[in-house]
């Protein structure tokens, strides 16, 4: 009995230390990671980071600036299609589809391309807008991004507006207003925040993403703000840059890194803001 | 507002009848693509990959030569390093998981468990480029380091030895496997917490009542209960980790024979569609790297059916919860 007594002592006490530990385990690669690329990001980053364009390779120039605007323009074009697209489709199932088979339906599917492999998207990019073009182009880097985008933000909306009681459109509508009236002008500004929300995650996941835009947008030395051309984004010059043998280009990759890891955490944090200062609110 | 409250519907209702109908098949426009973007996807790559359907067959999935001088491609060192990255990342990731997981919802004290709980899923926030810098760039030349030790240690082991061996690289599938578990590890984590949480107090209480430890309540109380939906987020972890490509890319070693070592370098089906889809001069190339892609969505397709009706069960389960 005593045997049975101690061991079972045993077995909570090894399992008690082995919990925190998973967490330091976890917080450990956190700090690594975040430790690393600040420290080397920062003792990178330089002015001219901003100024010049992409140097050609061999040379020791230093400059990203085609490659930010690049990425600037092409998650830009994205939220251009992804954030009517989601937010609407998120409208629909939650106003119009609610629990009927139709709105099941495309929640399922939708909820699937949520995982789907950024780089099959990619894949699909390069088989609508890049074959029938005939060449790469900012535009289908853009259009993979959308794509990303759309199942985040359909599903956020969808969510955030199912949690809007029914009384707040039942009282518009008897006011008169009709229904498109009552989504824009009352449901939506109820939900306002948690939309938001799901779009900034949105934004947050894609402005990271590299593999659908490895052959799509592909890459550009020089300055383009052409969308039927290839462009530089961010994420494939760091790619290209940390695989190269030059060590200033490493150097700049990590300069690189950092900038977009602050751009990615900063709009993650906002996202957590926004979202805890709508719960306090209502 | 005027007070003449007899006009208003005349004049409201015309104007909000057409506006009504194009909102709402505006709406409906925008829910059918979101829907019809999954059938698309599979419907676009199905026909690009046409090609080498045709030529290759279902052989492709478990032919090894990859040759784009001859044109002969087959798909298994990349289904096979796809596969072994994402298991190693899962057993690695999974009982670690579980741990945070269990410490953030019984064992943390309450001033630690939001900032444990947000430091994990900040882990989710750093993209995977950065990933795959750290693991290229810090984390391989470190692990070359640990590489001889294991060689030496269970490299001789009867059996699974061979699975040990290799020179210290840095580099390869057992690389992967690790940086792709840091990657899994906080959605994994979100998922376990999240359905522990849900556990109904008077169970855990009953059996703290009865003498049980913390452990023995974990055990017997909570992973019976959430058994299902944990199931699920490991499937759901396992979905992303095999589709995963950027960090794969860097440090897998993008090598296009299979060796039996996890220490040796290999490929992945994202890892070699990244590496070589602009160099694909023929168009069975590109058709070969297309239909891995297929494979790709098929297989994390079946993953996700899986992840999908394993978290179903729960949500049933749950009460009060949308």
């Amino acid at each position: 009995m005593i045997g049975l007594y101690s061991r079972r002592r045993f077995a909570d006490r090894v399992s008690k230390l082995l919990m925190p530990l998973a967490a330091c385990v976890g917080l450990f690669f956190l700090g690594w990671i975040l430790w690393t690329s600040f420290a080397h990001g920062l003792a990178a980053l330089r002015w001219d980071l901003f100024v010049n364009d992409t140097p050609p390779p061999g040379t020791d120039g230093i400059g990203m600036r085609n490659a930010f605007v690049g990425s600037l323009i092409l998650v830009g074009c994205a939220m251009l299609i992804g954030i009517p697209v989601g937010l609407l489709a998120g409208t629909w199932l939650a106003e119009y589809g609610g629990r009927g088979r139709p709105a099941r339906a495309i929640r399922f599917l939708n909820d699937i391309m949520l995982s789907a492999p950024s780089i099959v998207v990619g894949l699909f990019a390069y088989a609508i807008v890049v074959q029938p073009f005939g060449h790469f182009s900012a535009l289908s880097g853009s259009v993979a991004l959308a794509m990303l985008m759309i199942p985040i933000v359909t599903r956020t909306t969808d969510e955030m507006l199912a949690l809007i009681g029914a009384d707040m459109r039942e009282a518009a509508a008897a006011l008169g207003a009709p229904m498109w009236k009552v989504i824009t002008a009352i449901t939506w500004k109820a939900a306002r925040n948690g939309i938001l929300t799901g779009i900034l995650i949105a934004v947050a996941r894609i402005s990271g993403e590299t593999a659908p835009l490895l052959f799509t947008a592909l890459n550009n030395q020089f300055f383009s703000a052409d969308l039927m051309h290839p462009i530089a984004n961010l994420p494939v010059v760091i790619f290209q840059f940390a695989m190269s043998p030059y060590d200033n280009w490493q150097k700049m990759a990590w300069a690189g890194a950092l900038i977009a890891i602050i751009f990615i955490l900063t709009l993650s944090v906002l996202s957590r803001l926004i979202l805890n200062r709508g719960a306090i609110k209502s | 507002m005027p007070p003449a409250a007899s006009a208003l519907p005349t004049i409201a209702r015309p104007h909000g009848r057409a506006m009504d109908f194009c909102f709402r098949h505006t709406a409906g426009l925008a829910a059918f693509a979101a829907g019809l973007m999954l059938v698309a996807t599979l419907a676009a790559i199905a026909w690009d990959s046409a090609l080498a359907i045709k030529t290759f067959g279902f052989g492709f999935l478990w032919t090894s030569d990859w040759n784009p001088v001859t044109d002969r491609f087959g798909a298994f060192p990349f289904i096979i390093g796809t596969l072994v990255s994402s298991a190693i990342a899962m057993a690695l990731a999974t009982p670690i998981s579980f741990g945070i997981a269990l410490f953030i919802t019984e064992l943390a004290p309450r001033r630690l468990k939001q900032p444990v709980s947000s430091a994990i899923e900040l882990l989710a926030a750093i993209p995977s480029i950065v990933y795959g810098l750290w693991g290229l760039l810090v984390f391989a030349p470190a692990f070359s380091k640990i590489e001889p030790w294991i060689d030496s240690h269970l490299g001789h082991l009867p059996g699974i030895g061979l699975l040990f061996q290799g020179p210290p690289m840095g580099i390869g599938m057992f690389t992967a496997g690790i940086v792709l578990a840091i990657m899994v590890l906080p959605f994994i984590t979100a998922i376990m917490r999240d359905v522990f949480v849900m556990v109904p107090k008077h169970l855990k209480e009953s059996a703290y009542g009865l003498g049980c430890t913390t452990w023995e309540v974990s055990r017997r109380v909570i992973v019976p209960y959430t058994r299902t939906a944990v199931t699920g987020g490991i499937f759901l972890g396992l979905g992303r980790a095999l589709g995963e490509t950027m960090a794969v890319t860097f440090v897998i070693g993008n090598s296009n024979t299979l060796s039996a070592s996890l220490l040796m370098p290999g490929a992945s089906i994202p890892s070699v569609i990244a590496n070589e889809f602009t160099e694909a001069t023929t168009p069975l190339y590109t058709s070969s790297l297309i239909y891995l892609g297929l494979i790709l969505f098929g297989i994390t397709l079946v993953v996700r059916l899986i992840a999908a009706w394993m978290l179903r069960s729960m949500r049933r389960n749950a009460l009060g919860r949308p």
